[in-house]
């Protein structure tokens, strides 16, 4: 079967009116798989970016957890004497950029630090200067997108995703946690982990689990509406079956059996960190790193940077719908600058 | 509350020194199952003569054969003809769409050949933009239709470019990415050949022409890409035909003084052609499309509009507001010629009202006019017709008192000739 489209005017274009994509067999080989390597080429010469954003209360690992996660010191923990110095009366938001390298890979990350989130008396709003500050990256990209010369590639700084510190207390959800994801899964990829969770023994973590996992699943990175096929979703459902991980940090090396390993010591005994028997910390890993950080950032641009900038362009055009120009051709959107 | 966003450290990126194996080395890998899952695009261009072998050779380019019939020589004017495929070699599906010239050099007059092709590549930068600008889009499954590559087939005429070539090079080049190749390389001899590519790549410079780089910046295909630069434009032979040489068989055209093998680096071009359009560049063609030729379509097409970025300082959504600006800048226009058709509208009705009437004033003296004439000749005719009915009258009585008249005498005669008669029968008539 054929799908001839013959144009003699040439405004119509071969997607509308090609019915039917022809599908060939090709006698030899021809090579297109070869851009499968020029792809990776491109890719890793651009190099990558990523921005990652942590909340919690203070005290909860926030500083360490980012280290182990990418290995070095990306954080600067709070040191030194003056505990109440340290906390600032506000929340306030913390940007550190590092460039690492791994394999030839070149990553950009960013590591954006809320202290003060969730430790007043008063917490009312607590989140809002987390909002302001995700929808505020938004809004430097659309208006980047929007110039009429624009460059080239466009700098990145949307959270890619949102890790939310839940205390280990063993009980229910926090009312301020539950605020929290309930609004910020709304704009951002939100995955929530139980901190220190060297703090509850396999029994209570199960228990833990299964009371706040009924609540707000639904809007929990990865989302289920996203799953682009069948093989995406039993892997995601693995995933959604675990979250939220318990996980422990640590940034120094002991010495267990010969190897030396990341752990945190006490004085019963060596908790792994990447021991999956020990903590989920494994887990958090190949989520966020290994094997959805490009699903995140595609998710980020795809749907929470897309829904902002409907929103913004929807309330800022309440005029009449007509369509003008030769701008608007479709049905029934309007479109819009 | 307020917020204070701390040291974003945008200037001096600390390089950071990891003491494990983190795992994004995988990244690359994930944004290439992510494409392969979701397939690519290709399209290419076809510009050339008809009958110069473009569909043959996308058949040997690709090892499949296109469906298409030929297309006839008598076609009016150009026409472009699109045809979208899907092939797939191990685990990357292809969505490769063929566009083609129908009659391109066929006309007497080929002032206007080039317009529908550059009119067909701006339409497909149009529907990107339109998709671009929506509120509610969805740029990630839309099915990219933009041209990639244009190759642009030169007959083998063994001297020089056609000025038809310069001319919708010339068109073209600032909207695509266009790939030279000499066609039917198999009827130039070698020596010819290589005069050949001298005096057209000359002829492109000197126009002004801008062909396809193939991109030099990055060390693994740095080098391929310079030693194939140097053999533009590719000298190609399509076939789909194969040949028996030596003990296996491959794509060849037979004649009877020998044989021309496509794949036969000494013989053409061809394995130059598809290293350089696919196994190498295809990425680069694609992203020159989206960043370079778009791009610029797109600022074309603002600016044209009157939309202009504003300084740094100024307020925000410049086009947004421009655009509103101009929607109702737009709107009022509308109305005002609105209002002027209908003023002229009732102008007319007027005018043709007052014609009308004017006509119908006419109409109404002529009636009378005519009536008055009518009842004039009318009372002539009367007059006349009593006239002659007393003339008739007096001549009846005339009639009437001649014939009275006549019998009279008449009378009065035959008794006189009686009384003659009686005279002279009367005996007493002596006869003296």
């Amino acid at each position: 079967m054929e799908g001839e489209l013959v144009q003699p005017a040439p405004e119509e274009t071969p997607r509308d009116a090609n019915p039917a994509n022809v599908g060939l067999e090709l006698f030899g080989y021809v090579g297109i798989e070869a851009v499968l390597d020029q792809m990776r080429i491109k890719t890793m010469k651009t190099g990558f970016e990523f921005n990652l954003m942590v909340v919690g209360q203070s005290g909860l690992g926030k500083s360490t957890m980012v280290n182990t996660l990418f290995k070095s010191k990306v954080s600067r923990k709070p040191t030194g004497p003056g505990y109440e110095e340290r906390i600032p009366k506000t929340v306030q938001l913390q940007s550190i950029t590092h460039v690492i390298e791994e394999k030839g890979v070149k990553m950009k990350l960013t590591v954006t630090d809320t202290p003060g989130f969730g430790d007043q008396i008063n917490n009312e709003n607590c989140w809002d200067p987390i909002i302001k500050y995700i929808n505020e990256q938004y809004e430097k990209y659309l208006r980047e997108e929007i110039l009429i010369s624009r460059k080239r590639k466009i700098p990145d700084t949307r959270v890619h995703s949102c890790v939310y510190f839940v205390p280990p207390t063993g009980h229910w959800l926090r009312p301020l946690d539950l605020e929290f994801m309930r609004r910020l899964s709304k704009i951002v990829n939100m995955v929530p982990v139980i901190a220190k969770a060297d703090t509850l023994t396999l029994e209570e973590r199960a228990e833990f689990k299964k009371r706040v996992r009924g609540l707000g699943r639904e809007s929990v990175y990865p989302q289920e509406d996203f799953d682009d096929n069948s093989d995406d979703r039993i892997l995601n459902n693995k995933i959604r079956d675990k979250i939220p991980f318990a996980v422990v940090g640590a940034d120094k090396e002991h010495q267990v059996n010969g190897k030396r390993i990341l752990g945190r010591k006490t004085k019963w005994g060596i908790i792994e960190v990447e021991n999956p028997a020990h903590c989920e910390f494994p887990l958090l890993r190949d989520l966020l790193i290994r094997s959805h950080l490009q699903d995140l950032k595609d998710i980020t641009h795809n749907v929470h940077y897309e829904s902002y900038r409907m929103q913004r362009l929807n309330e800022s055009n309440r005029l009449a719908l007509s369509p003008i120009n030769g701008l608007l051709g479709k049905d029934e959107v309007e479109s819009d600058l | 509350m307020a917020v204070a966003v701390g040291r974003p450290a945008n200037d001096e990126l600390r390089n950071l020194s990891l003491s494990g194996h983190v795992g994004f080395d995988s990244l690359p890998d994930q944004l290439v199952n992510k494409s392969t899952s979701q397939g690519f695009c290709f399209n290419i261009l076809c510009v050339g003569e008809t009958g110069i072998g473009k569909s043959t050779l996308m058949d040997t380019l690709f090892n499949t054969k296109f469906e298409s019939d030929p297309a006839t020589h008598n076609e009016p004017g150009v026409r472009l003809k699109a045809r979208s495929y899907e092939l797939q070699e191990s685990n990357v599906r292809l969505k490769l769409t063929i566009v083609d010239t129908v009659g391109f050099g066929d006309q007497i007059n080929k002032d206007d050949s080039y317009k529908p092709i550059v009119e067909y590549i701006d339409t497909q930068f149009e529907a990107y933009l339109q998709e671009e600008l929506k509120i509610k889009r969805s740029l990630f499954n839309y099915h990219d239709t933009r041209i990639h590559a244009c190759l642009y087939f030169i007959a083998p005429t063994g001297h020089s470019l056609k000025s038809l070539d310069l001319v919708t090079m010339k068109k073209l080049d600032s909207k695509v990415n266009i790939i030279p190749i000499i066609a039917k390389a198999d009827t130039i001899a070698k020596n010819e050949l290589h005069k050949f590519k001298s005096k057209i790549m000359s002829e492109l410079v000197s126009n002004g022409v801008q062909i396809y780089q193939f991109p030099t910046d990055e060390e693994t295909v740095a080098e391929i890409n310079a030693t194939m630069s140097v053999h533009l434009p590719f000298a190609v032979v399509g076939s789909t035909e194969e040949v028996k040489i030596g003990n296996k068989m491959s794509k060849a055209r037979q004649y009877p003084w020998g044989v021309v093998q496509v794949e036969n680096e000494n013989h053409c071009d061809f394995v130059k052609l598809r290293e350089m359009l696919i196994r190498v560049n295809m990425e680069d063609l694609r992203e020159q499309t989206h960043t370079r030729h778009y791009e610029l379509y797109r600022r074309c097409k603002l600016e044209e509009m009157g939309f202009k970025d504003t300084d740094p300082d100024s307020k925000p959504f410049s086009l947004q507001e421009t655009y509103e600006a101009k929607r109702n800048e737009f709107l009022g226009e509308l109305q005002k010629k609105e209002e002027e058709m209908r003023q002229m509208f009732v102008m007319r009705v007027k005018e043709k009202e007052a014609e009308l009437k004017e006509a119908e004033k006419d109409l109404h003296e002529k009636f009378d006019h005519l009536k008055r004439t009518h009842q004039e000749e009318k009372k002539k005719v009367e007059d006349k017709k009593k006239d002659l009915e007393e003339e008739l009258s007096n001549f009846q009585k005339k009639k009437a008192a001649a014939q009275l008249l006549q019998s009279q005498a008449q009378q009065a005669g035959s008794q006189q000739t009686k009384k003659d008669k009686d005279k002279k029968n009367s005996p007493w008539l002596c006869t003296e």
